[in-house]
């Protein structure tokens, strides 16, 4: 039984064993479809996001070589942002998926690349791409759910120390790359149940240090120095980047399996799960972000986290193609498809870490209220 | 009293230490990665060459003109390159025999490709690949070249497309004296490619050609040779077309004890035996498939994901050379069965090997 299966209005009770396995097939459908015609037009797509990219990272960054100047601050600082928002989500986070691997070019490969971000590639290709998109929203397997250091469930017995985790919310949010990182190297966890003295964990921990050591110092040292007498603006100008930066991406994230509407379940529920209820949980566990075409590819395209959980990896311009197909498979079988503008998204999960700092209404059942998963380090 | 071995200078060149200021400024990315945005062609970057024209030669042949990167270090003729060419948005390498001459002045490759039915790559550069199109390049390769002091008799026998090595061998010119043949199969006139250019060529009294119509004449049999060039044993021979007739070719000339004047290149991998498959295992990428003894664990790979290097796909390159761990492969070519266990340290060529039960492969 799942935890959505407990609850008064179970969003799944009106369908059959068939349904959900001819939900299933219709997905692969749309699946193919795109696979049979990828090609030269998303090669085009992805090549021309990264030269973008890397035009506007390097002329923000010799823009704000004379960041004293304060237009030049502005402007370097601005595209030096949306360079390091294009690097981590439309890009880093897609090509990680192996969303491109079948172009067979090396240099954009999910196997070579690397991202400004400090978690090094690796550990957060396994994190994310093994267990969050396979445990997707699994209380207690997917650990994108609220770090295990929130209450991110009603069922979850209130201590007094949640009352703190809007605030471990924000700092968060602040310091998102650091917190991934820490998440994609089960810092906690390790060092919880002594895992953390293996030397397993500590070539992970240098592997991480390492990143870090190289961020900071092209961040924060080499390229301040470069600047000459701008070496403080130019300082503040990347922290600013990188601190908006992770601003974006943690809101952007937390819309993915947050807001109202989205569903959890429980860790016996997806013991001999079929394809076709591993497609039902990932429709049911993720919600979208509407809005305009910039929009969707500044979240990386993970506006359309429905369709991205269904394929993760399927080439991001494609989500926005196939997401009336996929919506019109959720109105056909009564499925609820949660999306919804940004700042309300925004909002509706910020509103459920308030809530759920504080205990329980009296009177009011646990399993009746929408659970709640907290903070997913990814989408 | 001790003495010290002077401290060796560790002064790292101006340049090298440029480059590492660069690359704490570009990390993650490298310096190269901005650079190849302006400058794909560069020095020091990963050969590269930019087409800059594609001039068709018959109704299914082309020549294909490329501006190499500036390390290019130049070919012999009747040498090969290994092209990487971007076809519906995925990476596909072939090699191809360069048809022009080493060093020409505006410092351009050609190279002339025949589409073949149901080829991708070929159709791809015959027919629809634009001037511009930025190719991957390896430098050139192969041994199917004249020796540096050039023998004063010699035989080309060439069957469509197998004229390419040898018309980069006649557009170099052999010595003044040398009486040269060619015996050239196409199955029309108007197919033989470069034909205007070697009959000129026959014209001028460079060599003597001896063209084959296969449509009407037939397929050429080696036992014709006594009759259309009576001295063909006594040549250094070169010959280059399909599989059928450099069989016949080879078979031939062992015979007649002469295989050491006969020189070859096979264009295709001859499939003989498929093993009997089995499940693959990518190490490295944490990937395994289950394939079947007759799909090269090369196809295998690409299409389970697995970034698998690759070249010619016929087994002459080794661009596709990776280390099998354990297990036993079986060459599609011959039959040979190739098996390893851990620290032998075996390589195979994944493009004509298939599995042969269960491997490991590094990768």
């Amino acid at each position: 039984m799942t935890v959505i299966q407990k609850k008064a209005d179970n969003p799944i009770a009106h369908l059959s064993a068939e349904d959900i396995e001819i939900i299933g097939k219709e997905l692969d459908a749309i699946r193919d479809r795109v696979i049979a015609d990828r090609g030269e037009r998303d090669a085009r797509y992805i090549r021309k996001v990264i030269k973008t990219q890397r035009t506007l990272e390097i002329s923000s960054r010799a823009v704000l070589l004379f960041s004293l100047f304060p237009p030049a601050w502005v402007v370097g600082t601005a595209g030096l942002t949306v360079a390091k928002i294009l690097d981590n989500m439309e890009i880093g986070h897609n090509v990680l998926h192996g969303q491109w691997d079948w172009m067979r070019d090396p240099k954009i490969h999910s196997t070579s690349w690397e991202w400004d971000h400090v978690s090094p590639a690796d550990q957060w290709k396994r994190s994310h791409n093994e267990l969050h998109h396979r445990f997707t929203n699994v209380v207690g397997k997917d650990n994108d759910l609220g770090y295990g250091i929130m209450r991110v469930d009603e069922d979850q017995p209130w201590k007094p120390a949640y009352l703190g985790q809007p605030l471990y919310n924000l700092i968060n949010a602040c310091f998102f790359e650091y917190g991934i990182a820490a998440y994609d190297l089960e810092l906690g966890e390790s060092l919880r149940d002594g895992r953390h003295k293996s030397p397993e964990f500590r070539a992970r921990l240098r592997a991480v240090g390492r990143k870090i050591r190289r961020q900071v110092l092209k961040d924060y040292v080499v390229h301040p120095l470069l600047s000459g007498p701008s070496f403080l603006s130019t300082l503040a100008a990347t922290f600013t980047a990188n601190l908006l930066r992770n601003l974006w991406s943690h809101s952007v994230i937390m819309c993915g399996h947050f807001p109202n509407g989205v569903e959890t379940f429980e860790k016996t529920s997806i013991e001999g799960e079929t394809k076709g209820e591993w497609y039902l949980r990932q429709m049911l566990g993720s919600a979208n972000i509407s809005g305009s075409r910039l929009l969707h590819i500044m979240t990386g395209n993970l506006s359309y986290q429905i369709e991205h959980h269904l394929f993760p990896d399927l080439p991001s311009n494609r989500y926005q193609e196939i997401a009336p197909q996929v919506r019109a498979l959720f109105d056909r079988y009564g499925l609820k498809y949660t999306t919804g503008p940004l700042p309300k998204q925004v909002a509706s999960a910020w509103w459920k870490v308030l809530r759920l700092s504080l205990p329980n209404r009296r009177g009011k059942q646990a399993q009746s209220l929408a659970p709640a998963p907290l903070v997913s380090a990814g989408a | 009293m001790t003495t010290t071995v002077p401290r060796r200078p560790q002064k790292a060149s101006f340049r090298t230490r440029l480059l590492r200021l660069a690359e704490t400024v570009t990390t993650p990315l490298l310096p190269e990665d901005y650079l190849d945005l302006v400058a794909p062609l560069r020095s020091g970057a990963a050969l590269r060459g930019r087409i800059v024209a594609v001039r068709p030669e018959t109704r299914d042949a082309a020549t294909v003109v490329i501006q190499p990167g500036r390390g290019w270090r130049g070919h012999r003729p009747g040498q090969y390159v290994r092209l990487g060419v971007d076809v519906d948005g995925v990476r596909q390498w072939r090699a191809y025999s360069l048809t022009s001459v080493p060093a020409s002045r505006d410092g351009r490759i050609a190279i002339t490709v025949k589409a073949i039915p149901d080829g991708k790559v070929s159709n791809h550069l015959v027919r629809r690949v634009r001037p511009g199109t930025i190719v991957q390049l390896d430098q050139a390769q192969g041994d199917f070249t004249l020796p540096a002091a050039a023998p004063e008799r010699v035989l080309f026998l060439t069957a469509g497309s197998g004229i390419t090595p040898v018309m980069a061998m006649l557009r170099a010119g052999l010595p003044d004296r040398a009486d040269v043949v060619l015996v050239h199969s196409a199955p029309t006139r108007a197919d033989v490619i470069f034909g205007a250019e070697l009959r000129a060529m026959a014209e001028a009294g460079a060599l003597r050609l001896v063209e084959r119509h296969t449509e009407a004449d037939g397929l050429l049999g080696v036992s014709e040779l006594d009759t259309l060039v009576p001295d063909h044993l006594d040549r250094e021979a070169w010959a280059c077309g399909p599989v059928g007739m450099l069989d016949a070719v080879e078979g031939y000339w062992t015979v007649n004890g002469l295989v050491d004047r006969l020189h070859t290149e096979r264009f295709r991998p001859t499939v003989i035996s498929p093993g009997e498959g089995g499940t693959v295992t990518f190490t490295g990428s944490g990937v395994t498939v289950e394939a079947d003894g007759a799909t090269p664990i090369l196809d295998a790979g690409e299409n389970a994901g697995v970034l698998m290097p690759s070249g010619c796909r016929m087994g002459i390159c080794f661009g596709c050379v990776v280390p099998l761990r354990q297990g036993a492969v079986r060459d599609l070519r011959n039959g040979d069965l190739t098996t390893a266990v851990p620290g032998d340290g075996v390589r195979i060529q994944t493009c004509v090997s298939a599995a042969a039960g269960t491997c490991d492969i590094e990768l």
